[in-house]
């Protein structure tokens, strides 16, 4: 059976950049920030190709949810191997309170128009480390699923996926049409180099709204405040062990 | 005028790919592509075909090289971020 999969793909601040939050404590700075592709979604997207190249799936439809510049990350995905991009705009305020739950039903809605029997989806992205995505879209859709894979191979109607759970690993016999989040050592992505930049150009990638595919965006999370994470205290040098356990009962430690 | 190499073609090709990859480089996209065009101008006056490709296959090394780097550097963020325990066993 020859698969067809939808590959969600987020775009996010870039891991190696230093997350500042922003002083009214609404979010944190993003403009002006280096962005690019979640790195569990480029797991995801690695291993559709390595299907694909495998002649298990026959298309790889690229899909990301939020503003003009998600096409850039969609772009990265298409010259992985992906074939054609999806790009759902949303942005303002949608934007701001886009969440798992209504990202889900988009993803559902574009798995049923798209008539996919695969959606591979990274098990969560750096920025808001919600990692409910995934199941979400599995519950939208009523598909079994196969959460942090670090190993998927297709048997017949069957998917087996090694899950990888606290203390080992957990591998599991899941029907298809199905959903897979990608866990960290599902495979090593490969680079998107410049030239398969410049062929992905040539690669379709359409805009729909969210109300093309009948999905309504309203959240039900209001986010009351975003802060960093307490600061590290500065230790002290002591000179003799006397020093040490007179600071030691001073702080409580003894 | 004289006529250009052949392989200039290849080697503009491979000065654009590392000029890429290097927007990502630790220290810097400048600190790279300083380095880069140092390196490109070194040999700028090379007009031997075997001495060409071969330098255009050190320069293909160094992509693959580069790309190695960039993934272990991320694979290593990533796994000392969320898998923090991994480590201490």
């Amino acid at each position: 059976m020859a698969l067809r999969a939808l590959v969600g793909v987020k775009r996010v601040i870039d891991y190696a950049v230093k997350i500042r939050v922003k002083p009214d404590k609404t979010g944190v700075v993003t403009d002006g920030v280096k962005h690019s592709m979640n790195p569990f979604c480029e797991i995801a997207i690695e291993e559709a190709v390595r299907l694909k190249e495998k002649k298990i799936v026959s298309e790889i439809i690229a899909v990301s949810c939020g503003p003009q510049q998600c096409q850039e990350t969609i772009r990265t995905a298409l010259a992985m191997g992906a074939d054609r991009g999806i790009h759902v705009d949303v942005s303002g305020k949608d934007y701001e309170s886009l969440g798992p739950f209504q990202v889900s039903k988009i993803l559902a809605a574009l798995a049923k128009k798209e008539n996919v029997n695969l959606v591979l989806l990274g098990k969560q992205a750096i920025d808001d480390d919600c990692n409910q995505t995934g199941q979400m879209t599995a519950a939208q859709l009523d598909w079994p699923q196969g959460t942090f894979a670090s190993e998927v191979k297709v048997e017949g109607e069957k998917l087996k996926v090694v899950r990888e759970i606290d203390g080992g690993l957990e591998t599991i016999s899941i029907k298809l049409p199905a959903v897979v989040t990608a866990d960290l050592r599902l495979n090593e992505p490969r680079y998107a180099t410049l030239p398969n930049i410049m062929k992905a150009k040539k690669k379709k990638l359409e805009t729909v709204k969210p109300s093309d595919l009948g999905v309504t965006l309203a959240s039900q999370v209001q986010i009351l405040s975003v802060e960093e994470p307490p600061q590290r205290q500065a230790g002290v040098k002591v000179q003799t062990t006397e020093d040490l356990v007179a600071k030691l009962k001073e702080v409580g430690r003894i | 005028m004289e006529m250009a190499h052949p392989l200039r073609g290849e080697v503009v090709q491979l000065y654009k790919n590392l000029l890429y990859l290097g927007r990502e480089y630790p220290k810097g996209a400048h600190y790279f592509r300083d380095r880069l065009k140092k390196a490109f101008m070194k040999n700028r006056d090379v007009k031997d075909p075997e001495k060409l490709k071969e330098l255009i296959a050190r320069g293909e090394f160094v992509i693959k090289e580069l790309e190695a780097l960039y993934y272990l550097r991320k694979y290593r963020a990533m796994k000392q971020r969320y898998y923090e325990e991994d480590e201490n066993k």
